[in-house]
């Protein structure tokens, strides 16, 4: 690796810090992605010279603070002179910034330039593309190819999603203990959308938007060293860990999705298994469950498990019901039939997904999950039934491939036993 | 003497490697491990995972306190470390030189004599 890729490697990971401080000086996210980027400039001009600063994100803030100034007045020059007030609050000494850059002031910085992502007015998939750009600092030609569509296309929704933003303003006032506690909540439901725009891709698609889910785990640890001891990010960073420490086993060489009973679990990321099994282990210290650690304490108990039989349905099954009770949800009671299934049969299982057609009537895994319950209680005519209705709602080719499987086994199965009970 | 090898670096920079960039520098230093192995010159080798994993039982007058986190928020991290025997600091010194080689970036190595070891073993 040579000193430029090290540089550029420490600028990436120093921006999220950068434009989020910027953004509190400037109130402008144009204003403090620009100044980032002039800073970034002056650095890799000086840091291959003066080798690296020995603070590079109190280096950059600086720099590109007083860069941003420098425009401000270059512009003035031009034009009338800017309202005194707006310059007077950039006029503090290095020292004074050196002073306040410890952890507890980044820390709402980040988080409110999480949260302009997140504002509500924006749908999730616009929230998910500005945090790219503007936290993560993807190009817009790599966000364009993780949603799959063109790149002026993403530049136009980073640019509308941009106008709203600035809008609604960035709320620059630090935040109370509630609203700070708010819009971790919100900012960790746009990192896990981030998550799942690459954990739902599959087959082709799989390998352009995996990163997505790098790019959203990198953005929990952010959290995470923020704010230590809230157990619901160790639980969201977590979740995310152990779903995608099985990426690599999730599919076959075609493409097609492998569930998880049938994954090779030597592909599995051990790695990532054990940083999510440690995350998991210090938020339940906390007593503080919520959402993502009971999923994550879901996902862990399949990570634990060295073969699919090790499982330990029973208490899956506990979990989904303390998900079921925090958050209703037809969608939760769909997956907690799979763990009854298994822990208490298929009869069971069917009684307790039967109420919910009506409101899943649209959904794939629902009728995925109803022909695997009928086809293990032998109601074949009603599995296939089923089976033909997920077809119908598969969102991608590798479902309908897959439950396709199914229906080949099922008609199979139909045509030995009708000529086993041929007349002879 | 044997000397425990501590490895610094900023764990924000080193997470943001791509796999491959990753596994390009681990199979560089286990290159040198496995020659130190061979010269029966290497104890453990250790890459920790992030500090974010990490828990601190800190001493107070009553209770040991929990805390989430490392011991101290610094700007280089506690990353992994190596256990050598080495007949003196110069060529402690010599085996950091070579790791820094080998992997990329700042960072710093602490050479620290160890004063006791117990080689208990754990499966790898």
């Amino acid at each position: 690796m040579t000193d430029m890729e090290w540089i550029s490697q420490s600028l990436s990971s120093a921006r999220p810090r950068v434009v989020a401080a910027l953004l509190r000086y400037f109130r402008d996210l144009d204003t403090a992605e620009e100044a980032f980027q002039d800073a970034c400039l002056r650095a890799l001009k000086a840091w291959p010279k003066n080798g690296p600063p020995r603070d590079p994100v109190a280096w950059l803030i600086f720099v590109g603070r007083n860069a941003a100034i420098d425009a401000v007045r270059r512009s003035a020059r031009n034009q009338p002179l800017p309202d005194e007030q707006a310059l007077s609050d950039l006029d503090d000494a290095e020292e004074e910034i050196a002073a306040r850059l410890d952890d507890s002031d980044y820390r709402d910085d980040i988080l409110r330039l999480l949260f302009v992502c997140c504002h509500p007015d924006l749908p999730a998939t616009q929230q998910v593309a500005l945090a790219l750009r503007i936290v993560s600092g993807l190009s817009v030609k790599q966000i364009a190819r993780a949603f799959l569509v063109g790149e002026s296309a993403m530049e136009q929704r980073i640019t509308r999603a941009k106008a709203k933003v600035a809008q609604a303003g960035v709320p620059f006032e630090a935040p109370g203990a509630v609203e700070r506690s708010e819009r971790l909540g919100a900012v960790a439901a746009m990192v896990y959308l981030v998550f799942n725009e690459g954990y739902s891709a599959s087959g082709g698609d799989a390998a352009m938007r995996l990163p997505l889910c790098d790019e959203a785990i990198r953005l929990a640890r952010l959290l995470l060293k923020l704010f230590q001891s809230e157990p619901e990010i160790m639980g969201l960073a977590a979740l995310m860990l152990l779903q995608h420490a099985r990426a690599a086993a999730r599919f076959d060489g075609d493409g097609a999705v492998v569930l998880l009973e049938d994954q090779d679990r030597g592909l599995w990321n051990h790695k990532m298994i054990a940083e999510g099994l440690a995350l998991i282990d210090k938020a339940i210290r906390h007593h503080r469950p919520g959402p993502y650690q009971i999923q994550a304490a879901i996902a862990a108990l399949h990570a634990r498990a060295k073969r699919p039989e090790d499982t330990d349905w029973a208490q899956i099954d506990l979990l989904y019901g303390a998900l079921e009770r925090l958050q209703p949800s037809p969608v939760i009671t769909l997956n907690r039939a799979v763990a009854v299934s298994k822990a208490r049969g298929p009869s069971e299982a069917l009684a307790m997904i039967e109420p919910l057609e009506a409101r899943l009537s649209g959904y794939f895994h629902f009728f995925g999950v109803k022909g695997g319950l009928l086809m293990q209680l032998g109601r074949r005519a009603e599995a296939r039934e089923a089976f033909a209705r997920a077809i119908a709602l598969a969102n991608t080719t590798a479902e309908a491939t897959h439950i396709r499987m199914h229906l080949d086994r099922l008609e199979r199965e139909t045509d030995d036993s009708i000529a086993g009970a041929s007349p002879g | 003497m044997q000397y425990a090898i501590l490895c610094y670096s900023d764990e924000d920079v080193v997470g943001s490697w791509t796999k491959e960039e990753d596994e390009a520098c681990m199979a560089r230093l286990l290159t040198i491990q496995e020659r130190l192995h061979k010269e029966g010159r290497l104890g453990p080798v250790l890459r920790l995972l992030p500090t974010t994993a990490a828990t601190t039982l800190r001493k107070g007058k009553d209770e040991p306190l929990v805390l989430d986190g490392p011991f101290a928020e610094t700007k280089e991290q506690l990353l992994g470390f190596y256990v050598v025997d080495c007949a003196s600091l110069d060529e402690a010194l010599d085996i950091a030189r070579e790791l820094t080689e080998a992997n990329p970036g700042p960072g710093s190595y602490e050479i620290r004599p160890i004063g006791i070891f117990h080689p208990w073993t754990l499966p790898a």
